[in-house]
């Protein structure tokens, strides 16, 4: 079939498509090498030995010598701020979605007064510069002792990742039929039960991808993070203000520290990035 | 009663999360700029507007901004394009376009400082082709338009991702029965792309464009990684108000001049994007 319409096409259109082909074929490739050569040079630069990485010219191949990233493993500091940035980011996500999930399920669920409002204070959050708040809340937390604490940090990055949550489960809830829940009440369930049974384990994959979104906006969050800690700093942080004083070895094997992670979570989410995002648009 | 009740139950966290730790804090950022020892003052923003900074900070901050994000909407636009054509391996390189997605902006100026600074991919390759002689110091202060050229690359290269993935939700929700009467009608692709999906893609160009600005506008890390503080931004100025200079109520004020063209650039894109009434899908 398709060998017969290929020869009714006369021979220039088969021509034109062809070179548009090429040129479509040639950006794709043009586009993912944008994207993953300079991820890649980064990977050389953290499995070269230090002085290979002051050295000059670059081969652009990696030697395999772990002696940068060693040596960014025992530098003083660099150990308790990557537990710092696990710990605030696992709070980030506990709050977000213990916080977001009960409203995105409510706005799924009811019509009541007032839910427009709500709706209105959830999307405003996007038209604000979100970081700022650090620094007002740096004055109240010092008040309120929670200065240089990772919990005081995860509230403020609970702040950035609730208007997703929120978001994000909402969606999530309003694809699962009202219907299956009206069934389990019929059968003698009461509404908790019901949703224990029937909903979470629908939506629990869903909700575990919104968790590790939560867990993403706080591992690579900067600003808020620098303002907040001083003794406790995160990954982040650290990085930030040793970047004036370190060697570049230490820079590069840092920056990868931030981005392995940052890739499996993305891998690991990317079936719900767009409906994520989809919705999150509306 | 308990029924009706619910709903506000399960929104009292979260409406009350966001009132202290959203709407309390900036309220006092605006306090803050306003006040001095002796209560009500403009000296923050005379401060501000006085210091031999301030002008460049601003324009710098705006004019990356300006370039940067319309890059990104082209670029974003094309990835999408490409995305909704693809046959074969559509996930493999939608997965390979969103990575950058996940990315701290942090790590985005350390990837670019690799390929920049002076002993950098860059230099050995210019230096490989013989096109020049000795590796170039490309991030000092005597080329300030080169850290300009590097912190666009990093933006546009890190941030694209996010535009790139909510255009491609977007398209997926333009029906297609459009382009098949476009087709119908004679459109060819140029056309359909003009009149079908741009003009259907509005609500989602708005969310990007409005996100994409207000995260421009807050550019800092990758601008701390690649220049210093040889090229000041607004986000960097007030860290450093706020350290380095340690007086809040001038960093308040910077704080406030982000949040004014935040709001105003949120506000331009919901009118000048906005969808026609009864055009909706």
């Amino acid at each position: 079939m398709s060998v017969a319409v290929a020869t009714d096409v006369p021979r220039p259109v088969a021509e034109i498509n062809a070179a548009g082909k090429f040129v479509f074929i040639a950006g794709t490739v043009l586009l993912c090498a944008w994207v993953l050569v300079p991820i890649y040079l980064l990977v050389v630069n953290t499995l070269s030995s230090p002085q290979e990485v002051s050295a000059f010219p670059k081969t652009g191949i990696p030697s395999f010598d772990f002696g940068s990233l060693q040596f960014f493993l025992n530098f003083s500091g660099v150990a308790r701020a990557l537990w710092n940035s696990v710990l605030v980011a696992v709070l980030t996500m506990v709050l977000s979605i213990g916080i977001g999930a009960p409203a995105g399920y409510a706005l799924s669920r009811f019509d009541f007064r007032g839910k427009a409002t709500f709706r209105m204070l959830v999307l405003m959050t996007r038209a604000f510069p979100l970081p700022l708040l650090a620094l007002p809340l740096a004055v109240m937390f010092i008040r309120v002792g929670l200065d240089d604490t990772a919990i005081g940090l995860a509230l403020v990055h609970t702040t950035l990742a609730v208007p997703f949550a929120v978001l994000i489960t909402f969606s999530i809830f309003a694809g699962i039929p009202i219907e299956l829940e009206e069934a389990a009440w019929t059968l003698g369930c009461n509404r908790l039960q019901a949703f224990q049974k029937v909903v979470l384990p629908l939506v629990l994959p869903g909700i575990t991808a919104s968790a590790v979104f939560a867990f993403t906006i706080s591992w690579n969050e900067v600003f808020a993070a620098s303002v907040l800690t001083v003794e406790n700093r995160t990954l982040t942080a650290f990085l930030l203000q040793s970047l004036s004083v370190s060697p570049m070895h230490l820079k590069f094997a840092g920056g990868a520290a931030l981005v392995l992670p940052a890739l499996i979570f993305i891998f690991a989410v990317r079936k719900y990035l767009f409906a994520m995002w989809g919705i999150a648009s509306r | 009663m308990p029924q009706k009740a619910l709903p506000y139950l399960l929104l009292l966290p979260a409406t009350l999360f966001l009132l202290v730790f959203f709407v309390y804090p900036f309220l006092q950022i605006a306090i803050l700029a306003f006040s001095g020892p002796e209560g009500f003052t403009l000296k923050p923003f005379l401060t501000m507007a006085t210091h031999w900074k301030f002008q460049t900070t601003l324009s710098n901050t705006i004019l990356l901004t300006a370039i940067i994000v319309p890059i990104q909407l082209v670029l974003a636009l094309s990835m999408a394009s490409i995305v909704a054509k693809l046959k074969t391996g559509r996930n493999t390189i939608l997965y390979i376009f969103t990575i950058p997605l996940g990315l701290s902006d942090l790590a985005a100026g350390i990837i670019w400082l690799a390929i920049f600074e002076q002993s950098g991919f860059l230099n050995s390759m210019l230096v490989g082709l013989g096109l020049t002689e000795r590796p170039m110091l490309f991030l000092g202060y005597q080329n300030l338009w080169m850290i300009f050229v590097a912190v666009i690359l990093a933006e546009v290269w890190r941030a694209t991702a996010i535009v790139m993935v909510i255009l491609v939700s977007g398209m997926g929700l333009i029906p297609k029965e459009y382009y098949e009467a476009a087709e119908v009608f004679g459109a060819g692709p140029w056309k359909r792309f003009t009149k079908v999906t741009l003009p259907m893609l509005r609500p989602s160009l708005q969310t990007a464009l409005i996100l994409r600005t207000i995260a421009a506008f807050e550019v800092f890390a990758v601008v701390v990684a690649l220049g210093g503080t040889t090229l000041p931004v607004l986000m960097g100025e007030t860290f450093n108000w706020q350290f380095a200079l340690s007086d809040r109520n001038v960093a308040a004020a910077y704080a406030l001049v982000i949040l004014v063209i935040s709001i105003a650039s949120t506000l331009f894109f919901l009118r000048v994007l906005r969808t026609p009434k009864g055009a909706t899908i």
